[in-house]
Protein backbone atom coordinates (compact mmCIF):
# COMPACT_ATOMS: atom_id res chain seq x y z
CA UNK A 1 0.00 0.00 0.00
CA UNK A 2 3.02 2.12 1.06
CA UNK A 3 4.37 1.16 -3.02
CA UNK A 4 1.23 2.22 -4.29
CA UNK A 5 1.02 5.94 -2.62
CA UNK A 6 4.41 6.59 -3.65
CA UNK A 7 3.72 5.79 -6.92
CA UNK A 8 0.44 8.14 -6.98
CA UNK A 9 2.79 11.04 -5.38
CA UNK A 10 5.24 10.48 -7.47
CA UNK A 11 3.85 10.85 -10.81
CA UNK A 12 0.68 13.11 -9.39
CA UNK A 13 1.31 15.07 -12.84
CA UNK A 14 1.34 12.40 -15.35
CA UNK A 15 -2.15 10.52 -13.56
CA UNK A 16 -3.86 14.04 -13.86
CA UNK A 17 -2.64 14.66 -17.65
CA UNK A 18 -3.69 10.99 -18.24
CA UNK A 19 -7.48 11.29 -16.30
CA UNK A 20 -8.53 14.61 -17.96
CA UNK A 21 -7.12 13.58 -21.35
CA UNK A 22 -9.03 10.34 -21.00
CA UNK A 23 -12.32 12.45 -20.28
CA UNK A 24 -11.66 14.08 -23.22
CA UNK A 25 -11.11 11.64 -25.66
CA UNK A 26 -14.00 9.69 -24.02
CA UNK A 27 -16.83 12.77 -24.67
CA UNK A 28 -14.82 12.67 -28.74
CA UNK A 29 -15.96 9.06 -28.64
CA UNK A 30 -19.20 9.31 -27.47
CA UNK A 31 -19.71 13.06 -30.06
CA UNK A 32 -18.11 11.01 -33.04
CA UNK A 33 -21.45 7.85 -32.40
CA UNK A 34 -24.43 9.94 -34.03
CA UNK A 35 -27.22 11.27 -32.21
CA UNK A 36 -24.91 10.83 -28.48
CA UNK A 37 -23.71 14.59 -27.90
CA UNK A 38 -25.25 15.31 -24.94
CA UNK A 39 -24.31 17.23 -22.59
CA UNK A 40 -21.19 19.44 -24.29
CA UNK A 41 -23.41 20.98 -27.07
CA UNK A 42 -24.74 24.55 -27.80
CA UNK A 43 -28.23 23.22 -27.16
CA UNK A 44 -27.84 24.02 -23.47
CA UNK A 45 -28.75 26.99 -21.45
CA UNK A 46 -25.78 28.93 -21.32
CA UNK A 47 -23.96 28.47 -24.33
CA UNK A 48 -27.86 28.67 -26.41
CA UNK A 49 -28.69 31.98 -24.44
CA UNK A 50 -25.29 33.73 -25.37
CA UNK A 51 -25.91 32.63 -29.15
CA UNK A 52 -29.18 33.99 -28.88
CA UNK A 53 -28.57 37.25 -27.76
CA UNK A 54 -25.37 37.51 -30.48
CA UNK A 55 -27.82 36.46 -32.83
CA UNK A 56 -30.37 39.43 -32.18
CA UNK A 57 -27.98 41.99 -32.68
CA UNK A 58 -26.89 39.99 -35.90
CA UNK A 59 -30.71 39.84 -37.31
CA UNK A 60 -31.31 43.43 -37.49
CA UNK A 61 -28.48 44.28 -39.55
CA UNK A 62 -30.02 42.16 -42.22
CA UNK A 63 -34.00 42.56 -41.56
CA UNK A 64 -33.91 44.16 -44.31
CA UNK A 65 -32.96 41.71 -47.17
CA UNK A 66 -34.82 39.45 -45.19
CA UNK A 67 -38.17 41.35 -45.00
CA UNK A 68 -37.03 40.86 -48.79
CA UNK A 69 -36.77 37.43 -49.21
CA UNK A 70 -39.78 36.75 -46.78
CA UNK A 71 -41.96 38.62 -49.48
CA UNK A 72 -40.82 36.77 -52.22
CA UNK A 73 -41.71 33.48 -51.09
CA UNK A 74 -45.02 35.02 -49.78
CA UNK A 75 -45.60 35.92 -53.33
CA UNK A 76 -44.75 32.77 -54.43
CA UNK A 77 -46.71 30.90 -52.16
CA UNK A 78 -49.85 32.85 -52.96
CA UNK A 79 -49.05 32.18 -56.19
CA UNK A 80 -49.75 28.91 -55.70
CA UNK A 81 -52.63 28.99 -53.75
CA UNK A 82 -54.34 30.48 -56.55
CA UNK A 83 -53.23 27.91 -58.96
CA UNK A 84 -54.68 25.16 -56.40
CA UNK A 85 -58.19 27.03 -56.13
CA UNK A 86 -58.40 26.67 -60.02
CA UNK A 87 -57.67 23.21 -59.53
CA UNK A 88 -59.80 22.91 -56.33
CA UNK A 89 -63.28 22.27 -58.10
CA UNK A 90 -62.44 19.67 -60.71
CA UNK A 91 -60.81 17.25 -58.28
CA UNK A 92 -63.40 18.01 -55.45
CA UNK A 93 -65.99 17.11 -57.70
CA UNK A 94 -64.19 13.64 -59.26
CA UNK A 95 -64.07 12.14 -55.67
CA UNK A 96 -64.53 14.31 -52.68
CA UNK A 97 -61.86 13.37 -49.93
CA UNK A 98 -61.05 14.60 -46.59
CA UNK A 99 -57.38 16.28 -47.42
CA UNK A 100 -55.14 14.87 -45.38
CA UNK A 101 -51.71 16.44 -44.85
CA UNK A 102 -48.75 14.51 -44.05
CA UNK A 103 -46.07 16.82 -43.72
CA UNK A 104 -46.20 19.93 -41.03
CA UNK A 105 -43.67 23.15 -40.96
CA UNK A 106 -42.58 24.71 -37.94
CA UNK A 107 -40.33 28.05 -38.34
CA UNK A 108 -37.64 28.95 -36.70
CA UNK A 109 -34.26 31.31 -36.55
CA UNK A 110 -30.71 30.14 -37.09
CA UNK A 111 -28.68 31.95 -33.74
CA UNK A 112 -25.34 29.92 -34.88
CA UNK A 113 -24.15 28.51 -38.40
CA UNK A 114 -20.97 27.19 -39.18
CA UNK A 115 -19.95 26.18 -42.39
CA UNK A 116 -16.23 26.46 -41.87
CA UNK A 117 -15.47 23.28 -40.79
CA UNK A 118 -15.45 19.99 -41.39
CA UNK A 119 -18.46 18.88 -39.06
CA UNK A 120 -20.63 21.89 -38.85
CA UNK A 121 -23.76 22.26 -36.82
CA UNK A 122 -26.63 24.64 -36.39
CA UNK A 123 -27.94 25.46 -33.47
CA UNK A 124 -32.05 27.13 -34.08
CA UNK A 125 -33.89 28.89 -31.23
CA UNK A 126 -36.69 26.20 -30.95
CA UNK A 127 -36.63 23.35 -28.78
CA UNK A 128 -38.55 20.10 -27.50
CA UNK A 129 -41.06 22.32 -25.87
CA UNK A 130 -42.11 23.78 -29.65
CA UNK A 131 -42.66 20.30 -30.23
CA UNK A 132 -38.81 19.83 -32.41
CA UNK A 133 -37.54 16.37 -32.17
CA UNK A 134 -34.56 14.58 -33.10
CA UNK A 135 -34.59 13.34 -36.79
CA UNK A 136 -36.84 16.07 -38.26
CA UNK A 137 -35.25 17.71 -41.59
CA UNK A 138 -34.30 20.92 -41.95
CA UNK A 139 -35.19 23.55 -44.72
CA UNK A 140 -35.03 26.85 -46.34
CA UNK A 141 -36.94 28.22 -49.05
CA UNK A 142 -33.61 27.67 -51.21
CA UNK A 143 -33.16 24.38 -50.48
CA UNK A 144 -32.32 21.34 -47.47
CA UNK A 145 -30.01 22.34 -44.98
CA UNK A 146 -29.85 19.74 -42.42
CA UNK A 147 -31.23 17.27 -39.67
CA UNK A 148 -31.66 17.77 -35.57
CA UNK A 149 -29.40 15.88 -33.58
CA UNK A 150 -30.17 17.34 -30.37
CA UNK A 151 -32.88 18.92 -28.27
CA UNK A 152 -33.62 20.53 -25.41
CA UNK A 153 -36.35 22.96 -23.96
CA UNK A 154 -35.81 26.12 -25.96
CA UNK A 155 -32.94 24.95 -28.48
CA UNK A 156 -32.15 22.72 -31.14
CA UNK A 157 -28.92 21.25 -32.77
CA UNK A 158 -28.74 20.68 -36.30
CA UNK A 159 -26.27 18.31 -38.17
CA UNK A 160 -25.64 20.57 -41.19
CA UNK A 161 -25.08 19.21 -44.56
CA UNK A 162 -21.50 20.54 -44.44
CA UNK A 163 -20.81 17.32 -42.22
CA UNK A 164 -18.83 14.02 -42.35
CA UNK A 165 -22.13 12.41 -40.47
CA UNK A 166 -24.65 13.53 -43.05
CA UNK A 167 -25.49 11.52 -46.00
CA UNK A 168 -28.70 12.31 -47.33
CA UNK A 169 -30.76 10.68 -50.40
CA UNK A 170 -31.36 12.51 -53.20
CA UNK A 171 -32.37 11.40 -56.84
CA UNK A 172 -32.07 13.61 -60.61
CA UNK A 173 -34.95 15.44 -60.90
CA UNK A 174 -35.60 13.96 -64.56
CA UNK A 175 -35.11 10.33 -63.67
CA UNK A 176 -35.70 7.85 -60.78
CA UNK A 177 -32.08 7.24 -60.34
CA UNK A 178 -31.36 7.57 -56.37
CA UNK A 179 -27.87 8.44 -54.78
CA UNK A 180 -26.46 10.22 -51.34
CA UNK A 181 -25.09 13.35 -50.88
CA UNK A 182 -22.16 14.24 -48.76
CA UNK A 183 -19.46 16.67 -48.07
CA UNK A 184 -15.77 16.37 -48.84
CA UNK A 185 -14.75 18.99 -46.76
CA UNK A 186 -13.82 21.68 -49.28
CA UNK A 187 -16.06 24.16 -50.22
CA UNK A 188 -18.89 25.33 -48.39
CA UNK A 189 -21.43 25.35 -51.57
CA UNK A 190 -20.28 22.32 -53.25
CA UNK A 191 -21.78 18.82 -51.98
CA UNK A 192 -20.62 15.23 -53.85
CA UNK A 193 -23.20 12.54 -54.86
CA UNK A 194 -21.94 9.52 -54.48
CA UNK A 195 -23.68 5.86 -54.99
CA UNK A 196 -25.39 6.74 -58.03
CA UNK A 197 -26.17 3.70 -60.09
CA UNK A 198 -23.43 3.69 -63.60
CA UNK A 199 -26.31 3.39 -66.02
CA UNK A 200 -27.50 6.65 -65.00
CA UNK A 201 -27.29 9.11 -67.65
CA UNK A 202 -26.72 12.66 -65.89
CA UNK A 203 -25.01 16.22 -67.42
CA UNK A 204 -23.56 19.20 -66.08
CA UNK A 205 -26.87 21.20 -64.92
CA UNK A 206 -29.04 18.48 -64.34
CA UNK A 207 -31.29 19.54 -61.09
CA UNK A 208 -30.66 16.94 -57.68
CA UNK A 209 -33.82 17.38 -55.44
CA UNK A 210 -34.08 15.31 -52.03
CA UNK A 211 -35.51 11.36 -53.00
CA UNK A 212 -38.30 11.04 -50.09
CA UNK A 213 -36.87 7.41 -49.26
CA UNK A 214 -36.40 8.39 -45.91
CA UNK A 215 -38.94 9.67 -43.45
CA UNK A 216 -36.92 12.62 -42.94
CA UNK A 217 -37.34 14.91 -46.22
CA UNK A 218 -40.43 14.47 -48.74
CA UNK A 219 -39.98 14.26 -52.10
CA UNK A 220 -38.50 17.08 -54.13
CA UNK A 221 -37.11 19.22 -51.91
CA UNK A 222 -34.87 21.32 -54.38
CA UNK A 223 -30.90 20.74 -53.43
CA UNK A 224 -28.59 22.06 -56.04
CA UNK A 225 -27.32 21.44 -59.69
CA UNK A 226 -24.62 19.24 -61.22
CA UNK A 227 -21.63 21.23 -61.71
CA UNK A 228 -18.56 18.49 -62.33
CA UNK A 229 -18.84 14.71 -63.43
CA UNK A 230 -15.81 12.99 -63.25
CA UNK A 231 -16.05 8.91 -65.02
CA UNK A 232 -13.51 6.50 -65.12
CA UNK A 233 -14.31 3.05 -66.91
CA UNK A 234 -18.04 4.31 -66.78
CA UNK A 235 -18.34 4.18 -63.15
CA UNK A 236 -19.22 7.66 -61.63
CA UNK A 237 -16.36 8.84 -59.51
CA UNK A 238 -16.89 11.78 -58.73
CA UNK A 239 -19.79 14.03 -58.76
CA UNK A 240 -19.81 17.85 -57.97
CA UNK A 241 -23.41 19.64 -57.22
CA UNK A 242 -23.62 23.20 -56.35
CA UNK A 243 -26.44 23.96 -54.03
CA UNK A 244 -29.39 26.52 -54.66
CA UNK A 245 -28.47 27.39 -50.98
CA UNK A 246 -25.79 29.80 -49.85
CA UNK A 247 -24.77 27.97 -46.73
CA UNK A 248 -22.91 31.16 -45.12
CA UNK A 249 -25.95 33.10 -45.42
CA UNK A 250 -29.27 31.33 -43.40
CA UNK A 251 -31.38 33.25 -41.41
CA UNK A 252 -34.82 31.92 -41.33
CA UNK A 253 -35.16 27.95 -41.16
CA UNK A 254 -38.73 25.29 -41.78
CA UNK A 255 -38.43 21.82 -39.76
CA UNK A 256 -40.59 19.13 -41.59
CA UNK A 257 -42.84 17.21 -38.99
CA UNK A 258 -43.41 13.58 -40.94
CA UNK A 259 -46.90 12.73 -39.22
CA UNK A 260 -46.49 9.13 -40.29
CA UNK A 261 -43.08 8.51 -39.50
CA UNK A 262 -43.92 6.60 -36.29
CA UNK A 263 -46.53 4.67 -38.33
CA UNK A 264 -43.52 3.99 -41.51
CA UNK A 265 -41.01 3.12 -38.57
CA UNK A 266 -42.79 0.77 -36.68
CA UNK A 267 -44.25 -0.94 -39.89
CA UNK A 268 -40.59 -1.46 -41.45
CA UNK A 269 -39.71 -2.71 -37.56
CA UNK A 270 -42.34 -4.90 -37.60
CA UNK A 271 -41.54 -6.73 -41.22
CA UNK A 272 -37.81 -7.04 -40.14
CA UNK A 273 -38.23 -8.85 -37.09
CA UNK A 274 -40.69 -11.30 -39.43
CA UNK A 275 -38.50 -12.00 -41.64
CA UNK A 276 -35.32 -12.83 -39.20
CA UNK B 1 -12.49 31.58 -40.22
CA UNK B 2 -11.22 30.23 -43.05
CA UNK B 3 -8.80 30.69 -45.51
CA UNK B 4 -8.34 28.79 -49.25
CA UNK B 5 -10.48 26.65 -47.72
CA UNK B 6 -7.92 24.50 -45.62
CA UNK B 7 -6.43 27.07 -43.46
CA UNK B 8 -8.42 27.63 -40.15
CA UNK B 9 -6.31 29.22 -37.30
CA UNK B 10 -7.03 28.42 -34.02
CA UNK B 11 -5.70 31.34 -31.38
CA UNK B 12 -7.20 30.47 -28.45
CA UNK B 13 -3.56 28.36 -27.67
CA UNK B 14 -1.95 31.51 -26.97
CA UNK B 15 -2.99 31.22 -23.54
CA UNK B 16 -1.31 27.70 -23.47
CA UNK B 17 2.21 29.28 -25.25
CA UNK B 18 2.81 31.96 -23.29
CA UNK B 19 1.08 31.16 -19.72
CA UNK B 20 4.25 32.03 -17.08
CA UNK B 21 6.19 28.45 -16.49
CA UNK B 22 7.04 29.75 -13.23
CA UNK B 23 3.27 29.50 -12.30
CA UNK B 24 1.66 26.20 -10.92
CA UNK B 25 1.69 23.52 -13.40
CA UNK B 26 -1.30 21.40 -12.00
CA UNK B 27 -3.18 24.91 -12.14
CA UNK B 28 -1.84 25.00 -15.79
CA UNK B 29 -3.02 21.71 -16.59
CA UNK B 30 -6.30 22.14 -15.56
CA UNK B 31 -6.43 25.45 -17.03
CA UNK B 32 -6.09 24.40 -20.44
CA UNK B 33 -8.15 21.75 -20.21
CA UNK B 34 -10.86 23.91 -19.11
CA UNK B 35 -10.30 26.58 -22.21
CA UNK B 36 -10.28 23.61 -24.39
CA UNK B 37 -13.63 22.30 -23.29
CA UNK B 38 -15.07 25.94 -23.56
CA UNK B 39 -14.25 26.31 -27.32
CA UNK B 40 -15.83 22.54 -27.65
CA UNK B 41 -19.09 24.25 -25.73
CA UNK B 42 -19.67 26.37 -28.25
CA UNK B 43 -19.11 24.21 -31.57
CA UNK B 44 -20.38 20.84 -30.51
CA UNK B 45 -17.05 18.85 -31.22
CA UNK B 46 -17.13 16.94 -28.27
CA UNK B 47 -14.00 16.88 -26.04
CA UNK B 48 -11.37 17.64 -29.23
CA UNK B 49 -9.95 21.38 -28.31
CA UNK B 50 -10.04 19.61 -24.82
CA UNK B 51 -7.83 16.65 -25.91
CA UNK B 52 -5.86 18.64 -28.35
CA UNK B 53 -4.91 21.52 -25.33
CA UNK B 54 -4.31 18.59 -22.77
CA UNK B 55 -1.64 17.73 -24.44
CA UNK B 56 0.35 20.24 -25.94
CA UNK B 57 -0.12 21.67 -22.34
CA UNK B 58 1.75 18.21 -20.95
CA UNK B 59 4.26 18.92 -23.86
CA UNK B 60 4.94 22.40 -23.35
CA UNK B 61 7.69 22.08 -20.91
CA UNK B 62 9.63 18.78 -22.33
CA UNK B 63 9.53 20.86 -25.80
CA UNK B 64 10.81 24.01 -24.27
CA UNK B 65 13.79 21.70 -22.41
CA UNK B 66 14.53 20.57 -26.20
CA UNK B 67 14.46 23.42 -27.43
CA UNK B 68 16.72 25.50 -25.54
CA UNK B 69 19.13 22.70 -25.40
CA UNK B 70 19.30 22.40 -21.46
CA UNK B 71 18.27 19.45 -19.26
CA UNK B 72 17.53 21.81 -16.51
CA UNK B 73 16.50 25.18 -15.82
CA UNK B 74 15.74 27.62 -13.24
CA UNK B 75 12.05 28.18 -13.61
CA UNK B 76 12.38 31.73 -11.94
CA UNK B 77 15.07 33.09 -13.78
CA UNK B 78 13.96 31.56 -17.01
CA UNK B 79 12.09 33.40 -19.56
CA UNK B 80 10.30 32.33 -22.90
CA UNK B 81 11.09 36.06 -23.91
CA UNK B 82 14.53 35.80 -23.37
CA UNK B 83 15.19 32.70 -25.81
CA UNK B 84 16.40 33.63 -28.83
CA UNK B 85 13.59 34.53 -31.58
CA UNK B 86 14.58 31.32 -33.82
CA UNK B 87 14.29 29.18 -30.52
CA UNK B 88 10.82 31.00 -30.14
CA UNK B 89 10.08 30.50 -33.60
CA UNK B 90 10.49 26.66 -33.31
CA UNK B 91 8.41 26.73 -29.76
CA UNK B 92 5.70 28.11 -30.93
CA UNK B 93 5.55 26.23 -34.68
CA UNK B 94 6.56 22.42 -33.06
CA UNK B 95 3.15 23.11 -30.50
CA UNK B 96 0.81 24.41 -32.92
CA UNK B 97 1.74 21.81 -35.67
CA UNK B 98 1.30 18.81 -32.60
CA UNK B 99 -2.13 20.77 -31.48
CA UNK B 100 -3.43 21.07 -35.20
CA UNK B 101 -2.55 17.22 -35.90
CA UNK B 102 -4.62 16.08 -32.77
CA UNK B 103 -7.50 18.53 -33.95
CA UNK B 104 -7.65 17.20 -37.28
CA UNK B 105 -7.17 13.88 -36.59
CA UNK B 106 -9.78 13.51 -34.04
CA UNK B 107 -12.69 15.17 -36.06
CA UNK B 108 -12.03 13.56 -39.14
CA UNK B 109 -11.62 10.64 -37.01
CA UNK B 110 -10.56 7.86 -39.04
CA UNK B 111 -7.01 7.20 -40.26
CA UNK B 112 -7.95 7.09 -44.11
CA UNK B 113 -8.27 10.60 -44.20
CA UNK B 114 -4.01 11.15 -43.92
CA UNK B 115 -3.95 12.73 -46.70
CA UNK B 116 -6.42 15.35 -46.02
CA UNK B 117 -5.53 15.86 -42.27
CA UNK B 118 -2.23 16.53 -43.31
CA UNK B 119 -3.05 19.39 -45.44
CA UNK B 120 -5.40 20.94 -42.97
CA UNK B 121 -2.60 20.86 -40.41
CA UNK B 122 -0.33 22.42 -42.89
CA UNK B 123 -2.26 25.38 -43.87
CA UNK B 124 -4.22 26.37 -40.49
CA UNK B 125 -0.35 25.83 -38.46
CA UNK B 126 0.47 28.13 -40.87
CA UNK B 127 -1.79 30.80 -40.58
CA UNK B 128 -2.38 30.04 -36.69
CA UNK B 129 1.61 30.66 -36.65
CA UNK B 130 1.40 33.72 -38.74
CA UNK B 131 -1.53 35.24 -36.22
CA UNK B 132 -0.06 34.42 -32.94
CA UNK B 133 3.51 36.28 -34.16
CA UNK B 134 1.51 39.54 -34.32
CA UNK B 135 -0.48 38.89 -31.08
CA UNK B 136 2.22 37.25 -29.16
CA UNK B 137 4.20 40.78 -30.22
CA UNK B 138 1.24 42.55 -28.92
CA UNK B 139 0.92 40.81 -25.38
CA UNK B 140 4.07 40.02 -24.90
CA UNK B 141 5.80 42.95 -22.95
CA UNK B 142 9.32 43.18 -23.75
CA UNK B 143 10.54 45.57 -21.14
CA UNK B 144 12.56 44.23 -19.05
Amino acid sequence: MQHFFNFIVKYQYFLLFLLLETFAFSLTIYNNSYHKSVFINSTNQIAGGVLKHLNNFESYIDLKLNNQLLLKENTELKNKLEFLKTQKATVLDSSYLPFDQKYKYLSATVIRNEFTKLNNYLTIDKGTLDSVKIDLGVINEKGIIGVVNNTSKKYATVISILNQKSKINVKLKKTDYFGSLVWDGQHYNILQLIDLPRQALIHVGDTVVTGGQSTIFPLGIPVGRIQYIKTNNNYYTKIDIKLFNDMSAIGHVYLIINKDSNEIKTLENTDNIEHH
Amino acid sequence: MSLFGYAQPMIYILFILIYPITNNRFVFLILSFLLGLSIDFFSNSGGINAAASLFIAYLRLPILKMISGRTEFDPVLFNIKSMVFSRQVSYLFILILIHHYIIFQLTYFKFSALQSVFTFTLFSSVFTFILLLFLSSLFINKKR
